[in-house]
């Protein structure tokens, strides 16, 4: 299967041979050949001016009442006894998307003695509808137990559309909803909105950042997305009002298969990185294990994490569990200091969804430039030691 | 003990670039490489069969050039590949791909682990293992940066979670997603790079998976792709120079100015 070009609207122009990623294209005298190398990806079909190229039709998938499904759901999560920053966030832009579809937002409360003020907490941020199960087995996170019981869920209230965080709890159980469900999933979106058509716009980097995709699910609902955490925003309604619904579960539901045997939270809070505001990494540039303590001093007076580029994570300065990057963590904090860093392409995948972004690198050359905010061009160990000086003296 | 690891070849992305004019990708010298993170899934089934009496068989679905990829982690130590090629596979969102990938698992029977790489670095969803796992029935783990095995019949799994990390035990047949720490993939030896060059790799399509051309690829997926383009890029750029003290004045009223935190 490959993509179709329309002869009688092509002009032979050449620009889709361009853009194709996979060499697919080839233009002739008078006409344009796609190969099968073609993957379908459709670079080319957004290029042509002429909307000569278009890709054969998605399936249809199992035959399902689409109109049947109706609303909007936020899995809801929860950390120590309150509600997590991105299902907030997550309440915010389900906000809109009811608001435009004209449905009621709802939130989904999964765990064991849930406190009731995180029920009030969601409908503050927009709920209007709070279903909560509360049940043992719920106590801790296992795909199995949270998957299944949403899927329960999910049939018996058939919303349109569910929105989970891109955590590590979101992004593990929530495959298994959408293949339960027999149903289309997006990763990490980063932007959503209702098209003409009323279907949810998911749009999400791709290639490593290098291209953005907007992609819908037509024809089998729920249409389901993880979002990417502290990009959406979240909004405070103190006087909205809510309703709170517990469910029950029939104990069937629970397979038991898996026993969690012990959660050890990371004890090092520098290593936390998907969780902090604020990220200062060092790479080769610092030398040697030992010029780490300069960024930890740095981090520390910020309240920042600490993260580092696979060069660094190589020579053994640092633990891996602060690497950023391709094969790392992918951060977006709302201050993210680059150090020391060349900005290879694996790391910048890791860190370009950041607010802002500073690099620090005494050549001006280094592609970490090309994507920061802004960039010092100066010798570490000169600026960091002043900068921490300078951020001592104004605090004093 | 079988144990099968599941591979994807991906173009390496730190050849990709945008054309800054065009704002298109560039695709000139875009080579494919096997996704880092299934390489790790590899050295994980190795490092098992290092200690124990397990076969490893690896598959990857992809166009026939992906047999390259089968090949070269043959040379690692691998003992058989399956290539999932057909026409139809083509334009596969992570459900079709999964439908393709648990068939084949399926047609091999035996099967007491799947690994796989926590996500292929192009597409980035971390979706294909877990659903995997769903249509096989099995129970799965994510983000897991360290497996032991505690007898026949089950596995102690640790894994890394944005809060600390976690250890479960699951019964097999599973599913595991790995992440790097569980060990930097072993280089192909010389005696396996012979054993690979000759190897005799399966082409498994639609008719050898018992599957209807419907149910796979672009047909087959729920989700499609309506619009590709190029990311809003930084307008606002500022490039501090000068001395030390300037800089750090400079540096320091911006982000006062942006309001960041820890300032």
């Amino acid at each position: 299967m490959k993509a179709l070009v329309d002869g009688k609207k092509c002009t032979v122009c050449g620009v889709c041979s361009d853009v194709c990623p996979f060499g697919a294209i080839t233009v002739g005298e008078t006409s344009v050949e796609i190969s099968d190398e073609c993957t379908l990806c459709g670079m080319c079909v957004d290029t042509c001016e002429f909307g000569a190229i278009s890709l054969p039709e998605v399936g249809t998938g199992p035959a399902t009442d689409l109109e049947k499904y109706s609303g909007v759901w936020v899995f809801a999560e929860w950390r120590d006894g309150t509600v997590h920053k991105v299902s907030h966030e997550l309440l915010g832009a389900g906000r809109q998307l009811a608001d435009k579809r004209g449905v009621e937002l709802s939130a989904v409360l999964l765990g064991h003695q849930l406190d009731k003020s995180l029920s009030s907490d969601l409908i503050s941020h927009g709920a209007d509808n709070v279903y909560v199960v509360d049940n043992p087995q719920l106590a801790r996170f296992t795909n199995e137990a949270y998957a299944d019981v949403l899927v329960d869920l999910i049939g018996r209230k058939q919303p349109e559309i569910i929105l989970a965080g891109a955590t590590s709890i979101g992004r593990s159980f929530i495959p298994r909803v959408a293949a339960s469900l027999k149903t289309g999933l997006t990763a990490d979106c980063t932007e959503l909105d209702i098209s003409e058509e009323g279907l949810l716009l998911q749009t999400r980097p791709a290639f490593g950042g290098n291209v953005m995709a907007t992609i819908i699910c037509p024809n089998s609902r729920p249409q389901m997305a993880t979002v990417r955490p502290k990009v959406m925003r979240p909004v405070k309604l103190p006087d909205h009002q809510g309703h709170v619904e517990a469910i029950e579960i029939p104990d069937e539901i629970f397979r038991n298969r898996v026993e969690v045997l012990e959660v050890i939270p990371e004890r090092d809070q520098t290593a936390k990185l998907t969780e902090a505001d604020v990220i200062v990494s060092g790479g080769r540039g610092l030398g040697k294990a030992e010029n780490f303590a300069i960024l930890d001093e740095l981090a520390q007076l910020m309240k920042a994490a600490v993260g580092a580029s696979r060069g660094a994570v190589e020579e053994g300065w640092i633990a891996p569990s602060h690497q950023v990057g391709q094969t790392g963590r992918t951060v977006a904090p709302t201050l993210y200091m680059a150090v020391g860093l060349s900005g290879a392409i694996q790391h910048v995948v890791g860190m370009q969804g950041s607010k802002i972004i500073v690099a620090v690198n005494k050549d001006r050359e280094a592609p970490v430039f090309d994507v920061a905010s802004c960039g010092v061009v100066a010798d570490l160990f000169e600026f960091i030691p002043a900068f921490i000086r300078k951020i001592k003296q104004e605090r004093e | 003990m079988h144990i099968v690891v599941c591979i994807k070849q991906v173009p390496d992305t730190k050849n990709v670039r945008i054309d800054p004019d065009t704002h298109t990708l560039v695709r000139q010298g875009v080579e494919c490489i096997i996704n880092p993170f299934d390489l790790f899934a590899v050295e994980a089934a190795l490092k098992i069969k290092d200690e124990s009496d397990a076969k490893i068989t690896v598959m990857t679905m992809g166009p026939p050039q992906a047999e390259e990829a089968l090949r070269d982690v043959l040379s690692r130590g691998v003992d058989e590949a399956i290539l999932l090629s057909d026409r139809a596979f083509a334009g596969a969102d992570t459900w079709a791909t999964s439908i393709t990938l648990s068939a084949a698992v399926r047609k091999l029977g035996d099967v007491d682990l799947v690994f796989c790489g926590k996500q292929a670095v192009d597409g980035d969803t971390a979706q294909v293992g877990p659903e995997v796992a769903t249509l096989l029935d099995i129970p799965y783990a994510t983000f897991v940066k360290k497996i032991e095995r505690l007898d026949e019949k089950f596995l102690k799994v640790t894994r890394q979670t944005d809060e600390g990390t976690e250890v479960w035990k699951l019964p097999t047949p599973t599913l595991v997603t790995v992440i790097k720490e569980v060990g930097e993939p072993r280089l192909p030896s010389l005696r396996h790079k012979m054993r690979a060059k000759k190897a005799q790799i399966p082409v498994w399509g639609i008719t050898e998976l018992g599957l209807d051309a419907n149910d796979v690829g672009l047909c087959g997926s729920f989700t499609q792709v309506v619009r590709v383009f190029s990311p809003p890029r930084r307008t606002d750029q500022v490039i501090i120079e000068g001395s030390i003290e300037e800089q750090v004045e400079q540096l320091y009223s911006y982000l006062k100015e942006a309001k960041v935190p820890g300032i």
